[in-house]
C-alpha cells in the first residue's frame, strides 16, 4: 500500500483540487483521506453517504468544582497559559486557553479541580461517488490541532485500505509546516507539492521542501497558474532542479478549475479532455517514482 | 494598541494581500504596526521595504535534568500530559518538541531535580519603514508548535512597539494558532473567496471568531461581481460585508511579484479605502 500526500506550504495554490483530481482518476483503486481537518473541503467534491461518524477526544481540560474551590489562587499563580479566570468567590477555567497539562489539578490543596476528556472534533468514514471510501474529520471551531486528529484519519485510512485491498491512499494535507503537516506526512511514500509562481508560494515551497528533507520524504511538484508570472515560474523550476524534485506538469491559469469546484466536480471530471489526460499522465509519473523507491 | 486580526478559514484567500496593502495605506498618515503571525509560512516580508531594525531569537522553556539530584521516582513522567517525558530504566528522557512548557514536571518533582532551559523556537525580525513598523514571527523548520511563538510575539509588541494601530496577518485555519492570534486582537477582518471551499471554511472561521466573542467584518477577495454564495451568506446571516476586491488577472500579477497593489490599481484602492475607513471608525469608537 502506497501513500501519496498532497501539500503546498502556502494555502490556496490548488492542493485540494489536485488531490480530488488524483482521487477521481484512481476511482476505486484508492482510499481518500482528508487531513486538512482545519478546513476540510474534499467532502464538497465527493460526499455521498456517511457510514460512520464518531466524536474524537484528545487530551484533557481542567474544570473547577465551585463547591470545593476556596479561591486561594494557587492555580492561577502557577498556570503558564493564563487559563484560570477569577470570579467573585471562585476560579474558572477558560477552555480556549487551557492546554490540559494538569498542573492545577495536581497542586490544588482542596482537590477542587478535575481533568475531563476534551472533544476536539468529529471523525467520519464515508462512501464516496468514486466507489470507494473517504476518511475525513472536522475539527471543532477553535479546536486543538496537535496532529492527533490527523493521525487518527491516517490510521483509519490505512485500516480501510487494508480491509478493502486498495493499493493507494490519496491524502489531502494541510498548509504550513507545523504539527498537522508533520502528522499528515508521517509514513508518506511521496509528497506531491502544489505551488504557484508567486513570491509567497515559492518562499513557502522552500520551507516545506526543507521540512521534507528533514524527514527524508521524496517529492514531486506541480505548478499551478504557471503563466501568472513567467519569471517566478522559471525560478521555481530552477529550485526544483537543484533539489532533484521532478516537475510533473504545469497548469496555466484556467477558469475551468474554479468552475469545477463550483459545480462540485473534480477538474478531470469537469474537463474530460485536456485536463483528464494531463492528470492521468501525472499519475503515471507519480507511480513510476513511487515504484522506484 | 488597537489590534485588528486579518484571518481566514481557507488558506490563500488574500490575508497577506489585505494586511500588507492596508497597513501601508494607513501608514501614509499615522504610525502603524504590521505583524506577520502566520509563523509557519510568513510571507508579508516580501512586500516590505525599509530598514532592518533588529532580529531576536525566540526560545521556549524545556526541562533538563540535574542528574545527581534525580532519584528516578518517575513522578515527572507520570504528570507530563504530553508524553514528553519517558524513563529508560533509571534514566529520564525528555522529548522537547512535545513539551508545552507547562512546568508540571518542575513543580511536582519531589527533589527539585529538574530545571528549565531555553530551546530555540523561531525568530523575530523587526523592520522599520517610516511610519510603518513590521514584525515577523518565524517558526524554525522542524519545530511543531506555533502557539508559544505567537504568544511571545504579542508580549514583544506590547513592550517594544508604540503604534496605535496594529494589523495582524494571522495563520490560516480555525485551530489553536488562530485562536491564540485572534484572542489577542480587538477586531477581526475575515478574508474569503466566492467558491464552495471559501464559503465552507468561512463558516467555520465565523464560528471560531464568535466563540472568542470578537466583532468582525467580511472581505471578499477575487469577487466575480455576480451574485455569489458569500454575498448570499452575509445577507442571510446578517454579517457585515465590508469590501469586495475584484477578481482581476492584473491584481494577481502584482501580488505574484511582491508589489503593493493599491498604488497602481484604482479598483483595488477603492476597496482598501473602504477598509481603512472602517479602521478609522473603530479607532474613533475606541477613544
Amino acid at each position: 500500500m502506497k501513500e501519496v500526500v498532497v501539500i503546498s506550504g502556502k494555502g490556496g495554490t490548488g492542493k485540494t483540487t489536485i488531490t480530488a483530481a488524483l482521487a477521481y482518476h484512481l476511482q476505486d483503486r484508492c482510499i481518500v483521506a482528508d487531513c486538512d481537518v482545519d478546513a476540510a473541503d474534499m467532502h464538497l467534491i465527493f460526499s455521498n453517504k456517511t457510514l460512520e461518524k464518531r466524536k474524537f477526544f484528545s487530551g484533557k481540560e481542567a474544570v473547577v468544582n465551585r463547591d470545593l474551590c476556596k479561591n486561594c489562587g494557587l492555580c492561577q499563580e502557577k498556570c503558564r497559559f493564563d487559563a484560570i479566570i477569577s470570579l467573585s468567590n471562585y476560579k474558572k477555567v477558560d477552555p480556549l486557553s487551557c492546554e490540559g497539562c494538569g498542573l492545577c489539578y495536581h497542586i490544588c490543596p482542596y482537590n477542587a479541580i478535575t481533568m475531563v476528556d476534551r472533544l476536539v472534533g468529529d471523525f467520519y468514514i464515508s462512501d464516496i461517488r468514486t466507489n470507494t471510501k473517504m476518511v475525513h474529520a472536522k475539527l471543532l471551531p477553535g479546536g486543538e490541532n496537535s496532529g492527533k486528529l490527523v493521525a487518527e484519519v491516517k490510521k483509519e485510512s490505512r485500516l480501510q485500505a487494508e480491509k478493502m485491498q486498495k493499493n493507494f491512499i490519496i491524502v489531502d494535507g494541510s498548509p504550513g509546516i507545523g504539527c498537522p503537516v508533520i502528522s499528515s506526512l508521517s509514513g508518506a511514500d511521496i509528497a506531491l507539492l502544489v505551488t504557484e509562481p508567486t513570491m509567497s508560494a515559492l518562499h513557502d515551497l522552500k520551507r516545506v521542501v526543507e521540512l521534507l528533507k528533514k524527514f527524508q520524504i521524496p517529492s514531486a511538484c506541480i505548478i499551478n497558474k504557471s503563466d501568472l508570472n513567467n519569471n517566478i515560474s522559471a525560478e521555481i523550476k530552477e529550485f526544483l532542479l537543484e533539489n532533484e524534485i521532478s516537475l510533473l506538469t504545469e497548469f496555466t491559469y484556467n477558469k475551468n478549475f474554479i468552475h469545477a469546484v463550483k459545480s462540485g466536480q473534480a477538474i478531470n471530471e469537469y474537463d474530460p479532455f485536456y485536463t483528464k489526460e494531463t492528470i492521468a499522465e501525472v499519475w503515471n509519473q507519480l507511480e513510476r517514482i513511487i515504484n522506484k523507491k | 494598541m488597537y489590534k485588528i486580526a486579518v484571518a481566514s478559514g481557507k488558506g490563500g484567500t488574500g490575508k497577506t494581500t489585505v494586511s500588507t496593502n492596508l497597513s501601508h495605506y494607513l501608514a501614509q498618515t499615522q504610525a502603524v504596526l504590521l505583524a506577520d503571525m502566520d509563523v509557519e509560512e510568513p510571507d508579508s516580508h516580501i512586500f516590505m521595504q525599509g530598514q532592518l531594525w533588529q532580529e531576536k531569537k525566540v526560545y521556549k522553556e524545556v526541562p533538563t535534568l540535574i542528574e545527581d539530584k534525580c532519584i528516578a521516582c518517575g513522578k515527572c513522567k507520570e504528570v507530563c500530559a504530553f508524553n514528553a517525558i519517558t524513563m529508560l530504566g533509571k534514566r529520564v528522557l525528555f522529548f522537547n518538541e512535545l513539551c508545552h512548557s507547562c512546568y508540571s514536571c518542575i513543580e511536582l518533582c519531589p527533589v527539585q531535580a529538574i530545571e528549565m532551559k531555553p530551546q530555540k523556537l523561531g525568530l523575530f525580525t523587526q523592520i522599520n519603514d517610516k511610519n510603518l513598523t513590521f514584525l515577523e514571527a518565524r517558526l524554525d523548520i522542524g519545530q511543531e508548535q506555533a502557539v508559544p511563538l505567537i504568544k511571545q510575539s504579542f508580549d514583544f509588541i506590547a513592550e517594544n512597539i508604540p503604534a496605535e494601530i496594529g494589523i495582524i496577518d494571522s495563520p490560516p485555519g480555525s485551530s489553536c494558532p488562530v485562536v491564540e492570534t485572534v484572542k489577542n486582537c480587538d477586531f477581526v477582518f475575515l478574508v474569503t473567496e466566492p467558491s464552495p471551499f471559501g464559503l465552507n471554511d468561512l463558516r467555520i472561521a465565523v464560528e471560531t471568531v464568535k466563540l472568542l466573542k470578537k466583532d468582525f467584518a467580511i472581505i471578499i477577495n477575487k469577487d466575480d461581481g455576480e451574485e455569489n454564495i458569500i454575498r448570499d451568506y452575509c445577507t442571510k446571516e446578517n454579517l457585515e460585508l465590508l469590501a469586495a476586491i475584484p477578481e482581476k488577472q492584473s491584481i494577481a500579477e502584482l501580488y505574484s511579484k511582491g508589489s503593493l497593489i493599491y498604488q497602481s490599481d484604482a479598483d483595488f484602492l477603492a476597496e482598501i479605502e473602504k477598509i481603512a475607513e472602517k479602521v478609522t471608525t473603530l479607532m474613533r469608537r475606541k477613544r
